[in-house]
């Protein structure tokens, strides 16, 4: 009774954090502009069950996404065996499923411990790819301290879940031939491999690992829960709402700006009649601070998992510049962080002096942008980090009239001689009477 | 050379079954000029009714949008729809992947609706339709030719293969560099960064993407937009191989084969 006690208030307390900690992150991401995205659902749900669901762009690195596939069915898979834990720890029993699925029930176990193996061997290799082999992309210099910490604690915690199964699972099987109170569970294949550990333990001390693997492995996974939502594991739940949300347009596509149409046609004495009747509030032009980006900007930003697979791509990083797309999503989820901590704690929020332009991204990363679109195609979850690039460079330009001194003499260019290029428009022609 | 303007053709009450967009590189650039002249020599070969805006024709604002400047960009594509529309024109082919990503995806919504094609696709419809026939492919037959992607046709408007196709057409040996198609590396023009100095960083991406090249051992690289052009042009020079490795644009490749020099 007391461990279905103990047990309750665990629960309860990992759903209470996880709760708060959701209603959070909702209240960051409603920080951005509101954005309506209902259009093409089916192509949107496509999207998610091949992008997401069916991993498709991970396979363009076969290996990483093959270990990836393993962590993510047994993530999947193992979630049941959790259901069942839920149950026997709130009722006190002792795997409830078990004399309901007889022979199932074995073969089931059995899967989850080969998911289990699949997983450690798994996070065991990208550990050694990460910190010993050292993967490329994985020790650039935007992943700083906490970004690999996170890393590599998102691994190990893993890793130990993991084995807690096993031993629970071995020393339940041990446990099964002495005691009636132990369902049979069958054969289980990779746990008995453990056996001969626990062979000539006493039957007490025994009872007492499978009790603590039991409880380690729920609150293990409870914590993990609740840790996930403040780590760049959050893609495992933000991947499908992400990629239904994501752009469907032609890469090439800049988002338009109705503000500047509405403004530019009337200064060209264009207006329609009824245009006063869809006034569009002015704001700011382009993206300083977050609250400048639409909604699903910032969501693709507790999207990321940081797998630099964009900054990897970047011809601008890979010649050395700045610029990292990563870098570009992780800032913005920082800013978003650091506003929405502001203003829980009754802070200034947005208007603590810092802006997302320049106290996080600075214009010497955006100004090396190439629009080549090669974050986007690389991207798993179908991140745009381009767009976020763009909205700050509006700013910068129509703003603060801030670009770059030749960005400046190209614009004069295009406004006096219709040409990037200083050349008379009469001359524009003249190609076609050359031989 | 036989060039029609719109506005020739509509004074005799004629309209071209195809605008030819040229844009600012191929008007006023010395060596995409070469560029423009190849493909009207194309098209004046295959009896194509097309015609050209000369003067009138205008920035289409591309590079002032990548850059931040939403104001000029609406203003040069508000005034570059308002030619269109006044000529009522319905279809427009380019040689240069920003003019075409412009107004192929960005005029629509500003009033500008046209059926764009690149010349990459327009020549692969000539070679397929029979229009343009390459007996034997000429004198590229069995040459390595490297095709580089460039991002405006590839990434942001899904077209890999037209061009391929075309250069394939010339029976030459097309081999790939290791970074194609979705992968393909900017040449670093674009996103208006042909008009200032790269940041500071180890290298010109143009360097390292012209060394991919040049490890084809392909004597020809293919582009098939200005700014490709010029970065290539410039990373071969760098290199100092121009002497034996050419940078040509597909117009040019096909107008060589078909004897249009």
């Amino acid at each position: 009774m007391i461990q279905q006690i103990l047990f309750f208030i665990v629960l309860a307390g990992a759903g209470y954090l996880i709760a708060k900690r959701v209603g959070f992150i909702r209240s960051t991401i409603n920080l951005g502009k509101k954005a309506d995205i209902t259009d093409r659902k089916d192509e949107r749900l496509r999207n998610v069950l091949l992008v997401a669901f069916g991993q498709k762009k991970m396979f363009k690195k076969f290996i990483p996404a093959f270990l990836h596939l393993f962590v993510y069915v047994g993530f999947l898979v193992i979630n049941l065996e959790v259901l069942e834990f839920i149950i026997d720890g709130l009722a006190g029993t002792h795997r409830i499923f078990a004399p309901y699925l007889g022979g199932f029930y074995t073969a089931l176990m059995n899967t989850f411990e080969f998911l289990a193996v699949a997983v450690l061997t798994a996070c065991l290799i990208f550990l050694i790819r990460r910190n010993i082999v050292r993967t490329k992309r994985l020790n650039l210099h935007d992943l700083t301290r906490w970004p690999r910490m996170d890393a590599n604690i998102i691994l190990f915690t893993e890793i130990i879940l993991m084995l807690a199964i096993l031993t629970m699972n071995a020393s339940d099987q041990i446990l099964q031939t002495r005691n009636d109170h132990y369902t049979a569970t069958g054969s289980l294949f990779f746990s008995g491999f453990l056996l001969p550990l626990f062979q000539n333990v006493e039957t007490s001390t025994l009872i007492i690992i499978e009790r603590f693997a039991w409880w380690f492995h729920i609150i293990g996974i409870l914590a993990f829960a609740v840790y996930v939502t403040y780590s760049k594991h959050l893609h495992i739940f933000l991947a499908f709402p992400n990629t239904y949300f994501a752009k469907l347009e032609p890469k090439g596509k800049m988002t338009n700006m109705p503000v500047v149409t509405n403004e530019v046609k009337s200064m060209l004495g264009l207006a329609d009649a009824n245009a006063s009747a869809t006034v569009v509030e002015p704001g700011r032009f382009g993206a300083k601070d977050v609250n400048d980006l639409t909604w699903n900007n910032l969501m693709a930003a507790y999207s990321c998992t940081e797998c630099g697979r964009c900054t990897e791509q970047c011809p601008a990083n890979i010649t050395g510049k700045k610029l990292s797309p990563r870098k570009i999503m992780m800032d913005t989820r920082d800013r978003m962080e650091d506003v929405g901590k502001s203003l829980q704690k009754g802070g200034p929020g947005l208007n603590d002096g810092k802006t997302l332009l320049n106290d996080y991204i600075t214009k010497e990363e955006i100004n090396a942008c190439t629009s080549c679109n090669a974050c986007v195609e690389a991207c798993p979850v179908l991140i745009n980090p381009l767009e976020i690039i763009l909205e700050l460079r509006r700013y910068v330009a129509m703003e603060e009239s801030g670009a770059p001194p030749s960005w400046n003499s190209m614009f004069q260019n295009i406004e006096t001689s219709f040409a990037p290029w200083k050349f008379s428009p009469s001359d524009r022609f003249n190609w076609s009477k050359e031989s | 050379m036989n060039v029609p303007t719109v506005a020739d053709l509509a004074a005799k009450g004629e309209s071209p079954e195809i605008l030819f967009w040229i844009g600012c590189a191929g008007s006023y650039d010395d060596r995409y000029k070469r560029v423009t002249k190849a493909f009207v020599k194309i098209l004046n070969a295959v009896n194509i009714k097309f015609a050209v805006l000369g003067t009138e024709e205008s920035c289409t604002g591309d590079p002032a949008r990548r850059a931040g400047n939403e104001f000029l960009f609406q203003m040069q594509a508000m005034s570059n729809i308002q030619v269109l529309n006044g000529y009522g024109i319905k279809k427009i082919v380019t040689a240069c992947p920003h003019c075409f990503n412009t107004i192929k995806n960005e005029y629509a919504e500003l009033g500008g609706n046209y059926d764009v094609i690149h010349h990459s696709a327009f020549l692969q419809q000539l070679i397929n339709e029979g229009n343009i026939k390459l007996e034997g492919g000429g004198s590229f037959k069995g040459k390595k030719i490297t095709y580089h992607d460039s991002c405006f046709l590839g990434r942001a408007n899904n077209i890999y293969e037209a061009p391929r196709a075309v250069l394939e057409a010339l029976d030459a040996d097309l081999v790939e560099m290791k970074r194609c198609r979705t992968t393909g590396l900017c040449c670093g023009a674009g996103g208006a960064q042909m008009f200032k100095d790269a940041e500071k960083g180890k290298k010109e991406i143009n360097i390292e993407r012209t060394e991919e090249a040049l490890a084809t051992g392909a004597n020809t690289i293919a582009v098939a937009c200005p700014f490709c052009m010029t970065m290539m042009s410039d990373g071969v020079k760098n290199k100092e191989r121009e002497a034996e490795v050419k940078v040509k644009d597909l117009a040019e490749l096909i107008a060589e084969a078909k004897g249009l020099n």
